[in-house]
């Protein structure tokens, strides 16, 4: 079986009195999706901020390669090859497409102390930065400025900064929210293609997305996994489709 | 992200202008702009840490104050020489920037400005109220650093022309170094944190570690101006690291333009020009200083140099 990449047991996050997240148990192995949906305020996002380092959990253990990695600072997560994307886009507005994808791809340098050499000069972040744009479908939107870019490229340009760390775990927090349908299916086939030599945690409203890459399912209700499997055994699941699948569907 | 070719040509125009200020120039004025420039190395500083990288300190003067008490004490009775004595009371400065900085970079907005502040008012009344510096008189400067090279000296400290000239020198090399670091890849972990730093360290980078290296880099830069006040005054006083200091520093590079470097270098000339003018001309000069800086923060919300520069460096990215 594929690597284990990520790993949590019993992870938790309360905020005040609010159980944001309450023993989350999952995994993830490279080469395959494991997609997290749930109605919202479900505690999807605050789970993926606690695997990215963003947010330290109340409780719980967090592992990467096999390694504790919980409440490890979110620059030493992103280090030891863990990307994220934002659901609310994260960019760099005053900065071009290219030049976001640039600053993400030089957090790759052994360092960024460096005073003197300009930016432009060090050929293999550009080299990564451009494959990121390409890969994301923006390859010929690279000097426009991330302001300027419509909502759609604004989300691609939030993919693209995510890989040009290189990660080798991905945390994609509803990647496809208010793209449109060509942009979307595009970033399905990215995620398809992504899969082969990433381990993917992916948190989407997008049912028909969700289905068509997913190859295990876990369903959060209030914080809690409500049911976790393959995509089959979730759709056949009758707790599931009252929850969540069946009657008022999901937004987006 | 080149300078708009209005505020390169402006720059230019001021470089040689200040170049040939000197034929025309009378004593007076020569020792003004050389305060002027002095001051826009000051601004120039801060605008690294204020404009570039999001931290606002209200407490800079420490660093120029304390590179000035360095040469004070060590020049006070004979002279120094100017090539171990700048680059160690900027060491001084820089060192002192280190270990402040490692404790007031834990806290963030309004904070940040609380013990910036802080810090610089302690080190004020220790200076002020410790025997050995002078108290509140000051520390004078008897004899100016000396410069010479191999037995041959370019200039004489002593000579305001050539004090002109040196600082004119330092303040464009300050310009240079801290236009090239902006450029640099170091230069963009700074725009990023100012712009949004959790981003940043998701992306990840140890923002804490580029910052601390920024607030050294000011704190030298600053060093360099406090130092060459000493030389050209003669005297250091308390009031030079008080939040008096930092206060007109900030307002220099507000005035100007955060973050566009040649902005507050403007921002200092219009600044000290306008107190002068102001200030032959009636005795509430300082109410028409106020009147003008509130004026431009209202309607050049940019600052003066947006009069030639459309937006400053990285855009005006509140991520
Ligand atoms: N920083 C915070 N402080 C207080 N409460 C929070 C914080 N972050 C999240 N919450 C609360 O925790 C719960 C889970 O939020 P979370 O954002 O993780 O949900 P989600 O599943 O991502 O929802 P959505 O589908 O709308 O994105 C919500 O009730 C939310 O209000
Ligand atoms: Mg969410």
């Amino acid at each position: 079986m594929a690597e284990l990449a990520l790993r949590t047991e019993g992870l938790s996050r309360s905020f005040g009195g609010l159980a944001a997240v309450s023993g989350v148990t999952l995994e993830c192995r490279s080469g395959s999706v494991h997609a997290v949906i749930g109605p919202n305020g479900a505690g999807k996002t605050t789970l993926i901020n606690m695997l990215s380092g963003d947010l330290a959990p109340s409780a719980g253990r967090n592992e990467l390669f096999g390694e504790d990695v919980t409440g490890l600072p979110p620059e030493r997560v992103s280090q030891r090859g863990v990307g994220r994307s934002y659901q609310k886009t994260n960019i760099f507005l005053g900065f071009s497409a290219f030049e976001n994808c640039r600053l993400a791809a030089q957090s790759r340098l052994p360092s960024s102390m460096r005073l003197f050499r300009r930016v432009e000069r060090y050929h293999q972040v550009n080299a990564a930065a451009a494959r990121a744009l390409a890969a994301a479908g923006l390859g010929d939107r690279g000097d426009v400025p991330a302001a300027a870019l419509s909502h759609g490229e604004q989300r691609q340009l939030e993919i693209a900064m995510t890989l040009a760390t290189a990660p080798r775990v991905l945390l994609l927090d509803e990647p496809l929210a208010g793209m449109g349908a060509e942009e979307s299916g595009r970033m399905v086939a990215l995620i398809r293609a992504l899969k082969d030599r990433h381990a993917i945690l992916l948190v989407e409203h997008d049912m028909d997305a969700v289905f068509a890459v997913a190859d295990v399912l876990t369903v959060m209700v209030n914080g809690a996994v409500l049911a976790s499997g393959r995509p089959s055994e979730i759709r056949a699941n009758r707790e599931v489709q009252q929850a969540y699948l069946g009657g008022e569907d999901a937004h987006g | 992200m080149e300078a708009p070719r209005a505020l390169r040509l402006l720059l230019g125009l001021i470089l040689i202008g200040l170049v040939l200020f000197p034929l025309v120039g009378e004593r007076f004025y020569i020792q003004y702009a050389t305060k002027i420039m002095i001051m826009a190395i000051f601004a120039m500083s801060l605008d690294l840490l204020v404009g570039y990288t999001g931290l606002v300190s209200l407490g800079h003067a420490l660093y120029y104050g304390i590179a000035g008490y360095a040469l004070a004490m060590v020049g006070g009775d004979a002279a120094v020489s100017l090539w171990w004595s700048l680059p160690g009371a900027m060491l001084v400065s820089a060192l002192a920037a280190l270990v402040v900085g490692a404790l007031v970079l834990r806290t963030t907005g309004i904070y940040f400005i609380m013990v910036t502040l802080a810090f610089a008012q302690m080190m004020y009344f220790f200076i002020r109220d410790s025997n050995d510096f002078g108290g509140s008189d000051g520390k004078y400067l008897d004899a100016k650093p000396t410069l010479s090279l191999l037995g041959w000296t370019p200039l004489d400290l002593g000579n305001p022309l050539h004090r002109y000239y040196l600082t004119l020198a330092l303040a464009l090399a300050t310009y240079v170094l801290l236009r090239t670091v902006l450029r640099s890849a170091f230069g963009r972990v700074l725009i990023g944190i100012r712009d949004n730093e959790p981003r940043m360290r998701s992306l990840g980078f140890p923002t804490f570690r580029y910052k601390l290296a920024c607030f050294v880099l000011a704190g030298a830069l600053a060093g360099l101006a406090g130092y060459l006040t000493v030389v050209q005054d003669g005297i250091m006083n308390p009031e030079q690291l008080g939040w008096h200091r930092s206060g007109e520093a900030l307002v220099m590079v507000i005035l100007g333009g955060m973050g566009t470097l040649a902005g507050p270098a403007l921002g200092a000339g219009a600044l000290m020009l306008l107190e002068l003018v102001f200030s032959i001309w009636t005795k509430y000069w300082q109410l028409l200083l106020g009147g003008f800086i509130i004026a431009v923060v209202l309607f050049l919300p940019g600052g003066l140099g947006s009069l030639f520069a459309r937006r400053r460096d990285g855009g005006a990215g509140h991520g």
